[in-house]
C-alpha cells in the first residue's frame, strides 16, 4: 500500500544522506521524496512517499524515528490530509495542437509559463490523479520535457505535524 | 577560558569519565596526541586501528563502561570500520575520534582524506563531523550520551586539524537535549499488566534472552523472576552469562548450535518472553516455524527490534531492567502459586529432552576442543572473562564453558567477525588487570589480529589465548563436509599456519602447546600461572564439528545431533 510520510528533521547537512541511506540499506523504496527548510531555520519537513505492506511500513517508521536527527515522523496515510505536487512540461505547439494545449491547461487551472517556437511551457499544481489526468491528455501532443517537484503533504484541520500523534 | 580544539577534547573526555584511550596517531590526529603527553588517561597503542575498536568494544564489554579509541584520518579511520560494524551490530557503547584533514580540504582528495563519516553512518548509532569549533564540545557530550544511553552504540566523531589547533572558549555542556532522541526506558504500564496477565495464564512458559540482559544490567532481575515462578531461561549466544550457566533453570543456548532442550523447549512453548533479544536468523531458524505454539511477549528498548521479524503479541518498548523488575513486583501481588505448581510438568518434559540429547563428545586419542573448554571451566570455575573468535571455537565456548555472570563473555555475535577476540581480551585485561582473561581462538581468526601480541607484551597484558587448532578455517570446512560435499575450497591451513610457540616467542610472549589429552590440564595449569601473556597452542581433533546443528532456514527442531 501507498503510504505519505511526513517528518520533521535538524536542518543540518548530511539529513537526507541518512534518510537515503537508511532507505537503501534496509531495502526500501521511496517513490518520492521532498525536503525544504520549515519556518524555524534549524527544522526541515520532508514528505516521503513509499510503498509496503503493514510489516514494512511499520519499520520504515520505527527505523525513520530511530534516527538521531529526525525529530517527528507521521504517517499520514490515516489520517485525512492535501497532497500537492507541481510540475513543470514542456509540449510541442504546432498549429494543429495550440489551441488544445490552451485548453487542457485552462481546465487544469495550469499557466502557460513560457512560449517557444514550437513549445508551451506549462505549469500545473494538484495532487497526483490530477497529474495523472494531465500527462495522459498531453502525451499524445508530445511531451518533450517533464519534471516534477515531488509532493508535499500536510493534514487537513487545525493541528500541525508537530501536534499530532 | 579559551582552550585549544584538543584541549577541548581533553577536557571532555575527563567529565565523561574516561580513563583508558585505544590509540593510534598519524598526520592529521597529531595535534591532539601532543595534547594527551600531559593527560591523564591509560593510553594502549595498538598495532593496528581494527585491534584498537575491537579492544575498546572488549573493555566496554567487560565493563560497562563506553570505551573510546583515537586514530588518525584516511586509512587510520577506515582501517576502524570492522570493529565499529561489529560494534554496531552487538550494540556496544564505544566513541570513536577520527582525525581529519582540515576542514577547508575536504572534497578535495586531500592526502589521507576518507569520507569516514559517510563511509561509518550505516554502521554507527550516530556520526558527526566537527565543522565549527564552538560545536566541539556539544557534540562530544552527545556523542557520549548517545553511545552510552538507549539502545547502545558506537558513535563517530570525526575531528578536521583546524579543530584540533584552532581555540575557543571552553564551557562543558552539562545537559543534554536532542529533541530527535529520547529513548523509552519504563514499558507501558498497561501493557506491563497485560505481560503479567499472560504470564500467569501460561502453561510452558519460557524466557528467552539477549545481549539486552547485559547492556541493561539486568541479570539480577532476570534470576529474581525466573527463580521466583520457576520459568527455564534460554540464552542467545549474547545472552551467555546474564543467567547462570549451572543452574538448573538455565537451558543454555538456543539456535543453529543451541543445545537439544533449548530448541525443543522453545518450539514447545506456549509462551515465549523474548527480553533484549532480536529474533536473529541464527536463532530463529526457519521463521515461519519458529515457536509455532507461542504467544510472543516481547520487551526491548529498541522499537525497531519489536515485530521485524516475528509478529509478536505483546510488545513491551522499555528497558529490560526496570521492565522486568516492574513485571516481577506485580506479580508478586498476584496469586502465582498456581503458575508454580503448573510448572513441574513443563520442568519434567524439558528434563525428558536432556535426557534424549545432551550435550557431550568422546574424548579419545586425540584432544577434542570441547574437552579443553570444559577443564577451563572446571579450573577456572567458571569466573574467567573469556572472549571468542568466530567459527568452531566460539560456539564450542559456548556450549562448553558454563558462564555464571554477565559481562563474563565477550564475542561477536551480529557480525560475527574473526579477528574479533584477541584484542577484546587485551582491552578486557586493562579493564580488569587483576582477572583472568581467556581469548579462545581458531588457527585462522588468531592470525587476523596476531599483531596484537606486541601490544599484549609492551603492556604486560597478562591474556591467555587458547588457540583451538585443527589446521582447518573449521567453521567453514563443516559446512563443506555437510553442504559442499566434502570440497575443502580454501579451507585448510594445514601445514601452512606459523609455529604458534615461536610466535608468541618472537613478540616475547610465553608459547605453549598440548598435543596430547593427558596435557590439556597441566598446560592449562601452567598458563594461568604465568602472569604474562600466554599463547596456548590446542593441537586438536582436525574434523571435529560443532553438534547439534540446525541447517540455515530449517525449523529450530530439525538438529543434526551427529
Ligand atoms: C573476517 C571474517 N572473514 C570470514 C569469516 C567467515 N568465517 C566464519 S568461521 C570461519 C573459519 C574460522 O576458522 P578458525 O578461526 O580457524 O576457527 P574454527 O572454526 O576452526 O574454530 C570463517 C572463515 C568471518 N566470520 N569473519
Amino acid at each position: 500500500m501507498r503510504h505519505v510520510i511526513t517528518l520533521l528533521v535538524e536542518n543540518e547537512f548530511g539529513v537526507l544522506a541518512r534518510i537515503a541511506s537508511l532507505f537503501s540499506g534496509r531495502g526500501f523504496n521511496i517513490e518520492c521524496l521532498s525536503v525544504a527548510e520549515t519556518l524555524d531555520p534549524t527544522v526541515s519537513t520532508m514528505t516521503i512517499i513509499t510503498h509496503g505492506d503493514d510489516q514494512i511500513i511499520e519499520q520504515v517508521l520505527k527505523q525513520l524515528n530511530k534516527l538521531i536527527p529526525v525529530i517527528k515522523v507521521v504517517d499520514l496515510v490515516d489520517k485525512d490530509f492535501v497532497e500537492r505536487e507541481m510540475v513543470l512540461v514542456k509540449v510541442s505547439a504546432t498549429e494543429k495542437t495550440r489551441e488544445e494545449i490552451l485548453r487542457i491547461t485552462d481546465i487544469f487551472r495550469g499557466k502557460v509559463i513560457d512560449v517557444g517556437a514550437r513549445t508551451y511551457t506549462i505549469e500545473v499544481t494538484g495532487d497526483e490523479k490530477k497529474m495523472d489526468a494531465l500527462l495522459t491528455l498531453l502525451k499524445p501532443l508530445g511531451i518533450k520535457e517533464l519534471v516534477r517537484t515531488g509532493r508535499v503533504a500536510m493534514a487537513r484541520g487545525s493541528k500541525a505535524i508537530t501536534e499530532l500523534t | 577560558m579559551k582552550k585549544t580544539g584538543s584541549q577541548i577534547i581533553i577536557e571532555c573526555l575527563k567529565k565523561e569519565g574516561v580513563e583508558t584511550l585505544f590509540n593510534y596517531p598519524g598526520g592529521a590526529v597529531l595535534p591532539f596526541f601532543d595534547e594527551l603527553v600531559d593527560a591523564p588517561f591509560h593510553q594502549i597503542l595498538v598495532r593496528h586501528e581494527q585491534a584498537a575498536v575491537h579492544a575498546a568494544d572488549g573493555y566496554a564489554r567487560a565493563s560497562g563502561k563506553a570505551g573510546v579509541v583515537v586514530v588518525t584520518s584516511g586509512p587510520g579511520a577506515t582501517n576502524t570500520v570492522t570493529g565499529i560494524a561489529t560494534a554496531y551490530m552487538d550494540s556496544i557503547p564505544i566513541v570513536i575520534l577520527t582525525g581529519q584533514i582540515p576542514t577547508h580540504l575536504i572534497g578535495n582528495d586531500a592526502f589521507q582524506e576518507a569520507d569516514i563519516v559517510g563511509i561509518t553512518r550505516p554502521c554507527t548509532k550516530h556520526n558527526y563531523l566537527v565543522k565549527e569549533i564552538k560545536d566541539l564540545s556539544r557534540i562530544l557530550r552527545e556523542a557520549f550520551y548517545i553511545a552510552r544511553s538507549g539502545r547502545p552504540g558506537p558513535v563517530l566523531v570525526d575531528l578536521p586539524k583546524d579543530i584540533l589547533v584552532g581555540s575557543a572558549e571552553f564551557k562543558y555542556p552539562e545537559k543534554v537535549s536532542i529533541r530527535g532522541y529520547r529513548p523509552t526506558l519504563e514499558g507501558h504500564p498497561g501493557q506491563v499488566q497485560r505481560a503479567v496477565h499472560l504470564i500467569l495464564k501460561s502453561k510452558k512458559p519460557v524466557f528467552y534472552v539477549g545481549g539486552g540482559i547485559i547492556s541493561s544490567n539486568a541479570s539480577r532481575e532476570l534470576f529474581a523472576f525466573s527463580d521466583k515462578l520457576g520459568i527455564p531461561v534460554t540464552m542467545t549466544l549474547m545472552g551467555l552469562g546474564g543467567f547462570p550457566g549451572n543452574h538448573p533453570l538455565s537451558l543454555g543456548m538456543l539456535g543453529m548450535h543451541g543445545t537439544y532442550q533449548a530448541n525443543m523447549a522453545v518450539m514447545e512453548s506456549d509462551l515465549l518472553i523474548a527480553v533484549g533479544a532480536r529474533f536473529d536468523d541464527r536463532v530463529t531458524g526457519k521463521l515461519e516455524s519458529f515457536a509455532p505454539q507461542a504467544r510472543v511477549i516481547h520487551i526491548d528498548i529498541d522499537p525497531t527490534s519489536i515485530s521485524k521479524n516475528v509478529k509478536v503479541d505483546l510488545p513491551i518498548v522499555g528497558d529490560c531492567k526496570r521492565t522486568l523488575s516492574k513485571m516481577l513486583s506485580l506479580i508478586e501481588k498476584e496469586d502465582h502459586q498456581a503458575l508454580r505448581e503448573g510448572l513441574h510438568k513443563w520442568h519434567r518434559q524439558i528434563e525428558s529432552w536432556k535426557a534424549i540429547y545432551d550435550m557431550h563428545y568422546q574424548q579419545e586419542q586425540i584432544i577434542k576442543p570441547q574437552y579443553v573448554i570444559e577443564k577451563m571451566d572446571e579450573l577456572t570455575g567458571g569466573e574467567a572473562i573469556v572472549t571468542t573468535e568466530v567459527g568452531q571455537n566460539q560456539m564450542w565456548a559456548a556450549q562448553y564453558y558454563k558462564f555464571l555472570k554477565p559481562r563474563t563473555f565477550l564475542t561477536s555475535g551480529g557480525l560475527g567477525t574473526m579477528g574479533y577476540g584477541f584484542p577484546a581480551a587485551l582491552g578486557a585485561q586493562v579493564a580488569f588487570p587483576n582477572r583472568l582473561v581467556i581469548g579462545i581462538s581458531g588457527d585462522g581468526s588468531f592470525q587476523m589480529n596476531s599483531q596484537e601480541l606486541a601490544t599484549a607484551v609492551q603492556y604486560r597484558l597478562p591474556v591467555k589465548v587458547a588457540i583451538l587448532n585443527n589446521g582447518f578455517l573449521g567453521m567453514v570446512r563443516q559446512w563443506q563436509e555437510f553442504f559442499y560435499g566434502k570440497r575443502y575450497a580454501s579451507s585448510s591451513l594445514e601445514g601452512v599456519s606459523p609455529d604458534f610457540v615461536k610466535l608468541a616467542e618472537a613478540y616475547g610472549a610465553v608459547g605453549l602447546r598440548a598435543t596430547k589429552p593427558e596435557e590439556v590440564v597441566p598446560v592449562l595449569k601452567k598458563a594461568f600461572s604465568i602472569p604474562e601473556p600466554v599463547v596456548i597452542d590446542f593441537l586438536i581433533d582436525p574434523e571435529e564439528n560443532v553438534y547439534p546443528m540446525v541447517p540455515a532456514g530449517e525449523p529450530l527442531n530439525q538438529m543434526r545431533l551427529v
